[in-house]
């Protein structure tokens, strides 16, 4: 039933209260109805006591439509968007600890402006790498540092954000779960 | 600060809640963790606690009682075990959106997480299997909790919500009892109408369709939508199948009611859907047993469905129109756009299904068949009063043999199909009903896993009828390895029943045994006629076959009908 090519990938975010438990039930949710979590990122949100999650759900319009569905059922869950077709900014951090040496340092230092990533600890054989940015830039930089020796990598995860006036759900969003429907 | 007198405990605070609901009976089983509760219910004389010896029984009885009286369900357990106990319970409520509100004991919250003694996470436990639930840490909150609790369990769709309360929360610190005003449930929606334009698009569906079916779920129940679901049924003459936990919405013998379809449903009904072109689900979901393979499933028919759970509209069957909302009100909305009609040529042709497949009638037999002892029970109280099943053969003949006239008075474990759940929820249902006369229909597999509860009816004299189609089996599990697994009956087959009769006695109640034909009707009105608690030991035909039969996965192309059609005309 799930497709799990790139192709396939949904954004979805969902405004949720910040009560113990309710990543428990989120992920709890997508385990047993089996859809497929790419990423997942929670933090607090622009209203007191709500919380913000950015999922990306690999799957076909038929899945990641249930997943909002399924999502919305929860009690704790306030609202969800899949906001794929959208115009959203979308950006994600990753950390990497790369390999260095004397001859290599100079040369990663050099792929880490072009990418305007920063560095943030420097060691005697390795280097700490920060950048942010969509998820193909950081794929990109990955491949490019691969060849040096990753010695541990970290990425948040993806997280959106529906640009103009609109805060990305009920407020005059357009893409908000529609609860019933015609085809 | 010195405590006013209006102050109270946490466990005192849960009865006022309970009484500002209206749940006047609860059932039970106390213990270390909840029993502050109990020393505080016997101070509130209006809430009746209704002492279980298990308490899954406490969890289905609740059930029963939902499912009979339209109310809340209300089922207490202690900290540990006894809500473990409570889980089966609450997995079906939430498989059948029966609303229903658990309210289970903590160890002290000083404790929590240190696997003290009889601690269970169960809000972590019961998760998946409940529509919400909470773990209240302050006495301060309690009031919102059970309030939010009911709220949630009996709107939308209806379901099990589990309250978890520590010990010291139930008794500790007081506070004043405030009831709340509102929920304190920002995520939470409760669909009503539905978008005119796609109230208007299934309309059009409707008067356009030459061979449309009705399929009437558990929905059509819960949201009272009965009525107006029979009137469209008249209106536009379409027929009515029902689901298996749709059967009493319509009366048996209404002439547009086709009874049950799906895996062991009435044959013409499956061939119906098979011809139809246009189904309309009301507040079901198409689920395995009624759809078999979905690819096969009603091939020429468009859909509308109406559920008030968006995520139901399109999981199994992908709808043609989808309409979100509550099923009273979106019929209210469509009533007026459906155009009378007669549909002559497909009534007739339904007609003509039935003649050629009826399997409905059962067959002549000098044995005791169990089809034979549910018509003549069925015939004896007019279709008045409650049947209760568990799930399997004892379940399907149930639903393909008994009659019914009211709403709520067939009451069966469906989506989790839970053996033994006929005890208790007939009692439940007595309970809620108590001028009602009720039958607890069981297969002797599923009367043992719950049958310690008949003390429980004994004590609280309920009235209900426990009728066992006994064949000394698991008799559908008997029938899958007859069918499937090349007759082998590992594991199906009872050696050693007890003699039920004198269950009955040791419980000083009656109990009457069935072995013949001639005695069907006579031990149907003894047991009436007594009052309390009887037990009747239908002793039947052993290896009767349940039909038809699509097996699981197969299409109405693979059904399996017996006797053939030929045989019976």
């Amino acid at each position: 039933m799930v497709q799990t090519n790139h192709t396939d990938q949904h954004t979805l975010i969902a405004l949720v209260e910040d009560k113990p438990g309710v990543l428990t039930r989120v992920a709890s949710m997508f385990r047993r109805r089996g859809f497929n979590i790419v990423s997942l990122a929670v933090g607090n949100s622009e209203q007191p006591g709500l919380s913000r999650m950015t999922f990306v759900v690999s799957g076909d319009d038929y899945t990641v439509s249930q997943v909002a569905k399924q999502l919305d059922k929860l009690i704790d869950v306030i609202e969800v968007a899949d906001i794929t077709g959208e115009s959203i900014v979308t950006r994600e951090l990753a950390l990497m600890k790369v390999k260095t040496t004397p001859m290599t340092r100079g040369e990663i230092i050099q792929i880490v402006n072009l990418f305007r990533a920063n560095i943030i600890d420097v060691g005697a054989e390795s280097m700490v790498i920060e950048i942010t940015g969509e998820e193909d830039k950081i794929n990109a930089l990955h491949s490019l540092l691969a060849p040096f020796g990753i010695m541990e990598m970290l990425r948040t995860g993806l997280v959106a954000m529906v640009r103009g006036q609109t805060n990305g759900l009920a407020n005059g969003h357009t893409g908000h779960l529609n609860r019933n429907g015609l085809s | 600060m010195g405590i006013k007198k209006t102050e109270l405990t946490g466990a005192e605070i849960v009865c006022e809640s309970l009484l500002k609901e209206g749940a006047d009976v609860v059932f039970g089983l106390p213990g270390g963790a909840v029993l502050p509760l109990y020393g505080a219910l016997s101070s509130y004389p209006d809430i009746r606690h209704i002492l279980v010896r298990h308490e899954q029984a406490a969890a289905m009885a609740a059930d029963g009682y939902a499912r009979a009286t339209g109310k809340v369900g209300v089922c207490v357990a202690t900290s540990g075990p006894g809500a473990t106990n409570l889980v089966t319970g609450i997995a079906a409520a939430q498989m059948d959106s029966v609303a229903m509100v658990a309210i289970t004991g903590q160890v002290p919250r000083p404790a929590i997480g240190s696997d003290a003694f009889q601690e269970t996470d169960v809000t972590g436990v019961t998760l998946p299997i409940t529509k919400h639930n909470m773990l209240v840490m302050d006495v301060k909150d309690v009031a919102q909790a059970i309030h939010d609790a009911f709220h949630i369990a009996r709107t939308g769709r209806p379901g099990p919500v589990l309250v978890d309360i520590p010990r010291d929360v139930l008794l500790g610190e007081k506070t004043e009892f405030v009831w709340p005003t509102a929920t304190k449930l920002p995520g939470y929606r409760i669909p009503g109408e539905a978008p005119e334009t796609h109230v208007a698009a299934a309309a059009e569906l409707i008067n356009q369709a030459e061979r449309p079916l009705i399929m009437s779920g558990h929905g059509v129940l819960i949201s009272h939508a009965y009525g107006l679901m029979t009137e469209l049924a008249e209106k536009a003459q379409i027929p009515v199948i029902t689901t298996l936990l749709g059967i009493s919405a319509i009366p048996s013998d209404h002439d547009l009611n086709l009874g049950m379809s799906g895996m062991h449903g009435m044959a013409y009904n499956n061939l119906a859907i098979d011809e139809a072109d246009l189904i309309i689900g009301l507040g079901m979901r198409f689920d395995d047993r009624v759809t078999g393979r979905i690819s096969a499933f009603a091939p020429n028919a468009k859909f509308i469905h109406v559920d008030i759970d968006a995520s139901e509209v399109d999981k199994n069957v992908k709808s043609t129109v989808g309409l979100v909302g509550d099923l009273k009100a979106v019929l209210g909305q469509l009533l007026p756009k459906v155009e009378g009609n007669v549909h002559i040529d497909w009534l007739r042709r339904i007609e003509q299904l039935k003649v050629q497949h009826p399997s409905h009638l059962v067959r002549e037999s000098e044995e005791l068949l169990p089809q034979y002892v549910l018509q003549r029970l069925t015939e004896v109280t007019q279709g008045r009063g409650i049947v209760v099943t568990g799930v399997g053969m004892h379940q399907m003949w149930a639903a393909q043999h008994c009659r019914f006239t009211e709403p709520n008075t067939f009451i069966t474990s469906g989506g989790l199909g839970t053996m033994g759940f006929e005890v208790p929820a007939a009692l439940g249902a007595q309970v809620g009903r108590p001028d009602s006369v009720v039958w607890s229909v069981a297969g002797d597999g599923g009367f043992q896993m719950t049958m310690c509860d008949i003390a429980t009816a004994v004590e609280c004299h309920a009235d209900v009828k426990f009728a066992i189609l006994n064949n000394n089996s698991l008799g559908l599990v008997h029938q899958l390895q007859e069918l499937f697994f090349e007759k082998d009956y590992v594991a199906s087959e009872y050696s050693a029943n007890p003699d039920f009769v004198k269950i009955a006695e040791a419980y000083g109640i009656r109990g009457i045994r069935v072995t013949r034909k001639d005695q069907v009707v006579d031990a149907v009105q003894q047991a009436m006629e007594t009052a309390g608690p009887v037990i009747v030991d239908f002793m039947v035909k052993e290896d009767e076959g349940l039909f038809p039969f699509i097996p699981s996965g197969q299409s109405v192309k693979e059904m399996l009908e017996e006797p053939a059609p030929n045989e019976i005309s």
